[in-house]
C-alpha cells in the first residue's frame, strides 16, 4: 500500500466513524468523505459521480456487473475465455457463452461478432488487461463490434489489473460497466468499485436491504477502505507515467536476461503484443512451476503461477489453455509481477536466483530420468 | 534434517509434523491435492486441507499444497476402474502409496532439497540383521499400516520416516491434544478417498464403466440361484449382498467371470485354497524365497507360507511368485495385495505382490 493510503485509512477509521447512511453530523461527515472519494474514483474512470458503486472489491464488482445485468432481462451473458474467475464463473454457471481468444490473449473479434449477432446477449464482459499474462484488449474496437451487432447489449470491462497502469478513463470510455479493486493500485484489500453508466443503469442489486449506493449495493460502506482507495487512486494517477517508465525498464531487463540465461525459456505472449508494464510471463519447459515456486521463495523471490483453487492447490491456467498453450507447458509457466516499489536491486536478486533454481530442477529431472 | 511432511489434515500426520518440529528438525508441511471430484473423506476436501494448513500454522511451519491430480488419475483412479472392469478387487490406497506418496511426492521432496519425507503412517522403519532397512509394524497392532507400505524398497526407505509409528493411536491423540492441534479428536478416515459415502463404489464406477448384471450360479449344480445388479462389484469370498441370506448353509462368491456375467457361488470350503499366484512383486531388499509369514488384507491375520518364484507363467516378462500356505485358507481375490514378513523377525516386511 502507498503510505498515504495507509494514513488516509487510519485517519478515516479513527476520526470519521459515523455511519454514512445516518442523519446526524457524524454521519454526514462520513458521507462527505465517501462522496469525495466517489468523485475521485469517478474522475479516474471517466464517469459521473452518481455512476460509482462502491463494492467489497473486484470480485463483487464483476459479479454485480454480470449477474446484475443478467437479472434485468434474463438474457444471455457472454465473456472472453480468459476472464478472471469473478466474471467467468457467473457467466459459465448461468449457462453463458465464452468467446475464444488468440495467441495474444485477447478476444477474437470475428468470433465475438458472430456470437454477439447470434445470441444478442444482455451483457458482454471483456477484461481491459489480463491478470495473468498482461495482454491489453482494444476495448473501443471490441465495443464497436458488440454494439454494431447488438445495440442493446451492455459492455462490461474488468479493469482491475489495468487500473494501476493504464488511462482507464480513456481506454474504457466505450464500456457501460467498469470494475476496479483498490489493492491493485496501492490501496487496501477488500474494497473496490463498479462504474455503472448509460445503458446499464437498470442493473439489479445483488445484495439488498439498506438501499445504499443508490439501491445497487445494500450494506454499510467501508468508509476507511473507500477513503484509502481514493487516496491511492489519486496518487497512482499522478505518478503513473513516471512509474510506468521505470517499471517497463525493469521488466524489460528482467525478461530479457531471463530469456538469455535460461535455455529454452519462452515468453508466453508473442513479441510486440500490447501488454501491461509490470508482468513477465514465461514458459520454462522441463520444470514444474509448483516446485519452482517453493525454491524461489526459499530465496525470497515470490512468484506465481496459474490460479489457485479453493484448497490452495495450483490449477493449470485457463488463460493459457484458452491461448492454445498445452497442459504440460502450462504447468511450466511462471508469472513474475513488478510493482511501483520494485527496484533494480530486486531485479538483480531475481536474476541471480531464478536461473539457478530452474537449472537445479532440470538437473534433478535429468538425473532421475537416467 | 530437512523434512517434508505429507499432511492429510488428519491427526496422525498432524502429530508426525509436531513431533518432528519438537525434535528440532526443519519441517515443511504439504497436502497433496490428489482428487478433484466429489470427496467426503481422505485428504482432498477443502476442509481437510484447511485443517492441515491450520495445524501447520499452529506449529509455525511453512505449508504448501501440491497438485498431483493428474498423477493420481493416471496411477490410482484409472487402474482402479480398469481393475473393477476386469472383475478384480483393487486396493487403491496401496497404489497411492506406491506411485504418489513414495514416488511422486518423494521425488518432489528430493528435488527441493529435503533429506527425508515423513507421513503419519502407523509403521516403523527397522534395520534388519543384514543392515538393510525394512518396513516394520507400528506399535499399535490395531492400527498397523505396514501392509499398505509393503511395496517400499531400500531406495524409498532411506528417505522416509514414520514419526508416529512407535505410538498407539491413543497416544497420538493425546499428543495432538497436548500440542493443542485442532485435529486431536478428528475421526479417522475410513474409506477410499475418492468414493463418497452418498454415491458409494457403484455410484463412482457406474459413471466410468458399464456395470452389468450377472447371474448367480451354483458352483456344483450349474443351476442359476439368483442375480446381482453389477458383476464388476462382486468380490471373491463375498456373502453379503448376494441375496442368498436364507440359505441353510452359507454360500459365497467363489468365482467371478465378468465377460460371461457369471458369479459362481458355493459353500465356504470351496473358498479354501493352498496357494496364490502373485505379480507386481516388490522386495524390500532383494528376492526372498522359502518360508515367510504372509498377510493378505490390511488387518488380516498373518499366516505361515512358503514363497517360490514362478517361471513360464503367462508369457509376459513380469516375474511372478507363488505363495503356498502352510494350511488351506480363504482365496485371495485378484487385485488384492499379499505382504510378506520375515519368519525370524515377524514384524518386518520383506516384500509384497498382487494376487492374479
Amino acid at each position: 500500500m502507498f503510505p498515504l493510503a495507509i494514513e488516509a485509512m487510519v485517519a478515516a477509521a479513527s476520526q470519521h466513524f459515523g455511519n454514512p447512511s445516518g442523519a446526524h453530523r457524524l454521519a454526514r461527515d462520513a458521507r462527505r468523505l465517501i462522496d469525495d472519494a466517489r468523485q475521485t474514483v469517478a474522475d479516474a474512470l471517466g464517469v459521473d459521480l452518481g455512476e460509482v458503486v462502491f463494492t467489497s472489491g473486484g470480485t463483487e464488482a464483476d459479479n454485480l456487473a454480470v449477474l446484475g445485468m443478467a437479472a434485468v432481462s434474463g438474457g444471455v451473458t457472454m465473456c472472453s475465455a480468459v476472464e478472471h474467475h469473478a466474471v467467468l464463473d457467473p457467466v459459465v454457471r448461468g449457462g453463458g457463452v465464452l468467446v475464444s481468444v488468440g495467441a495474444t490473449g485477447v478476444v477474437d473479434r470475428s468470433a465475438l461478432a458472430a456470437l454477439v449477432k447470434e445470441h444478442q446477449p444482455a451483457v458482454v464482459s471483456l477484461m481491459l488487461a489480463n491478470n495473468e499474462v498482461g495482454a491489453i484488449t482494444d476495448l473501443e474496437a471490441a465495443s464497436n463490434v458488440v454494439h454494431s451487432r447488438s445495440p442493446a447489449t451492455v459492455v462490461h470491462t474488468d479493469a482491475v489489473q489495468a487500473m494501476p497502469w493504464l488511462p482507464v478513463h480513456e481506454l474504457a470510455s466505450t464500456a457501460d460497466l467498469i470494475s476496479i479493486s483498490a489493492h491493485k493500485f496501492g490501496g487496501p484489500k477488500g474494497v473496490g468499485a463498479l462504474a455503472v453508466r448509460r445503458g446499464a443503469v437498470s442493473l439489479r442489486a445483488r445484495s439488498i436491504g439498506g438501499g445504499q449506493e443508490r439501491e445497487r449495493r445494500g450494506g454499510t460502506q467501508n468508509v476507511a477502505g473507500i477513503v484509502s482507495m481514493a487516496a491511492a487512486l489519486a496518487h497512482n494517477g499522478a505518478e503513473r507515467e513516471h512509474t510506468n517508465d521505470r517499471v517497463i525498464r525493469l521488466r524489460d531487463r528482467l525478461e530479457g536476461e531471463l530469456l538469455d540465461q535460461i535455455p529454452d525459456a519462452l515468453a508466453t505472449l508473442p513479441p510486440k503484443t500490447l501488454r501491461l508494464p509490470n508482468i513477465v510471463h514465461l514458459c520454462l519447459p522441463g520444470i514444474e512451476v509448483e516446485a519452482l515456486l517453493v525454491l524461489l521463495e526459499q530465496d525470497d523471490v515470490y512468484a506465481s503461477a496459474g490460479s489457485s483453487c479453493s484448497s490452495g492447490a495450483m490449477e493449470p491456467s485457463h488463460v493459457l489453455a484458452a491461448m492454445g498453450i498445452d497442459r504440460d507447458l502450462a504447468f511450466a509457466a511462471v508469472r513474475l509481477s513488478l510493482g511501483w516499489c520494485s527496484t533494480e536491486a530486486e531485479v538483480d536478486h531475481a536474476l541471480r536466483v531464478i536461473p539457478n533454481a530452474v537449472a537445479r530442477l532440470r538437473n534433478h529431472r535429468a538425473k532421475a530420468a537416467v | 534434517m530437512r523434512v517434508l511432511v505429507a499432511m492429510s489434515g488428519g491427526v496422525d500426520s498432524s502429530v508426525a509434523a509436531g513431533l518432528l518440529v519438537h525434535a528440532g528438525h526443519e519441517v515443511v508441511g504439504v497436502t497433496m491435492k490428489l482428487w478433484g471430484g466429489d470427496s467426503d473423506t481422505g485428504c482432498c476436501s477443502v476442509s481437510d486441507v484447511d485443517d492441515a494448513r491450520r495445524v501447520a500454522q499452529q506449529l509455525g511451519i511453512d505449508f504448501f499444497v501440491f497438485n498431483f491430480g493428474d498423477d493420481f488419475n493416471r496411477h490410482v483412479v484409472d487402474p482402479y476402474v480398469a481393475s473393477h472392469a476386469a472383475g478384480d478387487t483393487p486396493n487403491p490406497c496401496i497404489e497411492c502409496n506406491r506411485h504418489l506418496k513414495f514416488d511422486r511426492f518423494l521425488e518432489r521432496a528430493t528435488e527441493l532439497g529435503f533429506d527425508t519425507v515423513a507421513t503419519g503412517h502407523h509403521a516403523r522403519v527397522a534395520i534388519a540383521p543384514s543392515g538393510s532397512l525394512r518396513v516394520a509394524r507400528g506399535a499399535d497392532a490395531l492400527k498397523d499400516q505396514s501392509y499398505v507400505l509393503s511395496m517400499l524398497t531400500q531406495a524409498e526407505l532411506r528417505r522416509v520416516v514414520f514419526p508416529v509409528g512407535h505410538l498407539t493411536k491413543h497416544e497420538v491423540r493425546q499428543e495432538a491434544a497436548t500440542l493443542g492441534l485442532r485435529t486431536a479428536t478428528k475421526p479417522d478416515s475410513q474409506d477410499v478417498c475418492f468414493i463418497t459415502s452418498t454415491k458409494g463404489r457403484s455410484g463412482f464406477l457406474s459413471t466410468r464403466i458399464p456395470l452389468t448384471p450377472g447371474r448367480l450360479v451354483d458352483h456344483q449344480t450349474g443351476e442359476q440361484v439368483g442375480t446381482v445388479p453389477a458383476v464388476q462389484l462382486v468380490t471373491i469370498g463375498q456373502r453379503k449382498g448376494l441375496g442368498l441370506a436364507g440359505d441353510d448353509e452359507p454360500r459365497y462368491a467363489v468365482d467371478v467371470d465378468v465377460p460371461n456375467g457369471i458369479v459362481s457361488v458355493g459353500p465356504a470350503e470351496l473358498l479354501l485354497t493352498t496357494d496364490v499366484r502373485l505379480g507386481t512383486l516388490a522386495w524390500s531388499d532383494g528376492v526372498v524365497e522359502g518360508p515367510v509369514v504372509v498377510q493378505c488384507s490390511a488387518h488380516g491375520a498373518p499366516v505361515p507360507a512358503t514363497l517360490e518364484m514362478a517361471v513360464g507363467d503367462d508369457g509376459s516378462r513380469q516375474p511372478t511368485a507363488v505363495v503356498r500356505f502352510a494350511a488351506a485358507q480363504r482365496k485371495i481375490a485378484p487385485g488384492q495385495t499379499v505382504a510378506f514378513y520375515d519368519t525370524s523377525a515377524p514384524d518386518q516386511v520383506v516384500g509384497s505382490g498382487i494376487a492374479r
